[in-house]
């Protein structure tokens, strides 16, 4: 039973629960207090003491309902099940010489697996192929590549190589047998695929989850299929969740500043200078540090949404962000992006300003008009877009001024350099004010960009 | 047999938080269960009013014993939720002493003899007598053991958090000048959270995870049953099934057990007989808590009362 959990814990950290050693023993003690007899019970314990989230708890008790809908390997027979497995195993030799005439010699001569298939005793098929599936480690199949070979293995290890010879000295002897024990060997092949794909399905889902994650990772984003949509957004959450992780907490130190002395002097005045009452510096924060414009118009509408949604996170890290979006007309939608789900927010931004023809001249027209002041020796600049003006005057002088009035000028390109140039692309001449400008067409390249940004920025 | 143990004693958890009118899940129990066996605390997940302070409380009246609540709330410290040295005490106690300490160092023949003494008396002042104990340490003190609710973890900074796990783990605390203190009987702790914020690794470690969500139709109603005793089989039924139906819509809060049971009171309290459509219309503000969400769901109240009508029948 031992043996069991600790393929259960595999099967768990495959359905992408994260179970440490530490875990794992309190759900084995737990598992010592409940016992194993009643499933509902031995869910419940194995959930709670496991599972450390709602989603979680979801996906252990899926894994837990398609672990245990396995026949469990047992070691020690059950009296019910014993007895009712010897009167099958009486009945059907003696039915079976019953109606094929010569069967009663038949499994004298023959191997273990044959005259198991031939007695079909269905309980000690399934023991046989879940011991098998053991000795063949069917729990370290990884990838569905690999199911030919566990099939396989876990034959050799049932003894097919003697059921083969079995079968050869039968087809001469005793043609309606082999017949018989044909049909039990496709019948068997079949149970042990199903164990197979239970297995895989168990056990290899980390691994194909993250071999799919890391492709999509390095996809470029503007040519991601619709059904991927939704997973990529799931990844650049779970990026945004890690950079969340990694640069939240010193922020939070950085809010309560140093003591302020003279100030506390002067507040304890009355108590001969006695410190009861402290005073602490106060950093006063109501320039934004971060100002990021993103190009939500149809040439890069695919991109956009990602753009967006990163920026959305970016707002959760770091809380003197402003952001705007433009595609000819230019946009501040930091409100939204605080206030609503990413989801709400994203379609709200793309119905007020996104799809247009993009027209960085004018945008930036408007960006100068209106919220240039804003701009401080400490604002990094962020610009998400491909550069691409339709020919329309790019108004790279903006550009510059920008660049003069801030600390840093970031330009995320998703275009590749190639490109960069052609056509309608104003890139150099707008590279030429960046601090720094990057590539950025892939979740991968996106996350390395934000987070250089962020961590310059703390 | 093991098994057999454990199944009757989650029944008796189960029937032992019943009597205190808490109508548990079999998720509920069995954690209730786990904690007390392998000595683990619970943190309760779920969204608000769907019982999870009242889980620690119906514990505490079960087993008879006293429970100590920790409110957690931004900004709450070390000083408020574990303990603190009674200054005005120990300077009170220095100026009074102050003709004895005279006496003592008097007798000290050297300035070496004169520090060492002082150094005694140091210890006397950083001593038990000296200490406020707050909530946690409270809570560790209990001879007869203790339910330790510690509400709405999510409240507090992460620092608090990092401060909980000594506690958590080992039932212990470790007070710089004292040494560590260990619980007497450690007592059973039950954390609440309502996911405001994600806790971190660490503390979710040390805990059982329990999540407590709406309850089944048939479970709520029970609940109601034993905490509205005067409400009639009829209406109990409608009027579950009625917020239930409510619970489907899209609303800025949907209404939790608690609210079942205050408009099971108000509707008992209007001598209600059945549910229809002008005392539902009347009473919507007991269920619902936005004006935004009242007249959402006011267009639905007609179809929702049939629904639960009909399912009375076929129920």
């Amino acid at each position: 039973m031992r043996e069991n959990l600790h393929r259960f814990f595999r099967a768990a950290r495959g359905a992408g629960v994260h179970v440490s050693p530490a875990e794992s023993i309190d759900a084995m003690r737990a598992v010592a207090q409940v016992g194993f007899s009643d499933r509902g019970i031995l869910r419940d314990a194995l959930l709670l003491t496991l599972a450390k989230s709602q989603d979680e708890k979801f996906a252990l008790g899926d894994c837990f309902d398609l672990f245990f809908s396995r026949p469990e390997p047992r070691q020690e027979r059950p009296e019910a099940g014993n007895d009712d497995s010897a009167q099958e195993a009486d009945q059907s030799p003696s039915s079976g010489a019953a109606s094929d005439a010569g069967g009663g010699q038949a499994p004298e001569g023959l191997g273990p697996l044959a005259q198991m298939l031939l007695s079909q005793d269905r309980n000690a098929i399934a023991v046989a192929i879940a011991s098998a599936a053991g000795a063949a480690s069917l729990s370290d199949i990884r990838y569905s590549t690999q199911r030919g070979i566990f099939s396989s293995r876990i034959l050799n290890a049932m003894g097919l190589q003697r059921l083969r010879d079995d079968l050869d000295e039968l087809t001469a002897t005793n043609p309606s047998l082999a017949e018989r024990l044909r049909n039990a060997l496709d019948a068997l092949r079949e149970a042990v695929r199903d164990t197979v794909s239970q297995g895989l399905a168990l056990y290899a889902r980390e691994e194909a989850e993250n071999l799919r994650n890391e492709i999509l990772r390095n996809a470029p984003l503007a040519r991601i299929e619709r059904r991927q949509v939704d997973e990529m957004r799931a990844l650049i959450r779970q990026i945004a969740r890690r950079l969340r992780e990694r640069y939240s907490k010193p922020r939070k130190r950085q809010r309560r500043g140093h003591l302020d002395v003279r100030r506390t002097l002067r507040r304890n005045a009355a108590w001969g200078g006695v410190p009861f009452l402290t005073a602490w510096k106060r950093k006063h924060r109501d320039r934004p540090k971060i100002v990021a414009l993103c190009d939500v118009s149809g040439s890069v509408a695919q991109v956009s949404d990602f753009f967006l949604l990163l920026i959305h996170s970016l707002h959760e890290v770091v809380d003197d962000v402003r952001s705007f979006a433009f595609s000819s007309h230019l946009i501040a939608v930091s409100d939204i992006l605080e206030t609503k789900s990413p989801q709400e927010a994203m379609a709200e931004i793309m119905s007020k300003v996104g799809f247009g023809s993009s027209d960085y001249g004018s945008a930036l027209v408007d960006f100068e008009k209106e919220w240039m002041s804003t701009l401080t020796p400490q604002t990094t600049v962020i610009v998400l877009g491909d550069a691409r003006s339709n020919n329309l005057d790019p108004r790279a002088d903006i550009v510059r001024r920008i660049s003069e009035r801030s600390k840093r000028l970031v330009w995320l390109n998703p275009e590749g350099r190639l490109a960069w140039g052609f056509g309608d692309s104003e890139m150099p001449r707008y590279a030429t004010f960046c601090s720094v400008v990057r590539q950025c067409a892939t979740a991968q390249q996106l996350e390395r960009a934000v987070s250089d940004i962020v961590a310059t920025y703390q | 047999m093991a098994d057999q143990k454990a199944s009757t004693s989650i029944e008796a958890v189960e029937s032992g938080l019943a009597a205190q009118g808490y109508i548990a899940s079999r998720q509920i129990a069995t954690a209730v269960y786990l904690s007390q066996q392998i000595e683990k605390p619970i943190l309760v997940e779920g969204p608000a009013g769907v019982g999870k302070t009242e889980l620690a409380k119906a514990i505490a009246a079960w087993r008879g014993m006293k429970m100590i609540r920790l409110q957690c709330y931004e900004g709450l410290d070390e000083a408020k939720a574990l303990y603190e040295w009674k200054y005005a005490k120990q300077l009170l106690y220095t100026q009074i002493l102050k003709d004895k300490l005279g006496e003592v160092l008097g007798g000290a023949q050297t300035l070496h003899a004169a520090l060492d003494q002082l150094h005694d008396f140091g210890d006397v002042f950083f001593s038990k007598e000296f200490v406020e104990p707050r909530p946690l340490l409270q809570a560790l003190e209990q001879r007869g053991g203790c339910v330790l609710l510690i509400d709405e973890i999510d409240k507090s900074d992460a620092e608090f958090e990092s401060l909980l796990l000594e506690i958590l783990s080992d039932f212990q605390v470790t007070i710089p000048e004292l040494g560590t203190v260990s619980a007497i009987a450690p007592p059973m702790v039950i954390l609440t959270s309502n996911s405001e914020r994600d806790l971190g690794d660490a503390l979710k470690r040390r805990c059982l995870h329990l999540h407590i969500g709406f309850p089944e139709q048939q479970l709520e109603e029970r609940i109601v049953e034993s905490r509205v005793p005067g409400i009639s089989q009829t209406l109990r039924r409608q009027m579950v099934g009625f917020i239930h139906e409510i619970r489907t819509l899209d609303l800025k809060k949907l209404p939790s057990v608690s609210e079942t049971i205050d408009w099971a009171r108000v509707l008992v309290l209007l001598q209600a007989a059945e549910l229809d459509t002008d005392i539902v219309k009347d009473t919507l503000n007991v269920l619902l808590k936005y004006e935004a969400d009242i007249e959402a769901a006011a267009p639905h109240v007609t179809t929702f009362i049939a629904k639960a009508a009909r399912s009375n029948v076929f129920g």
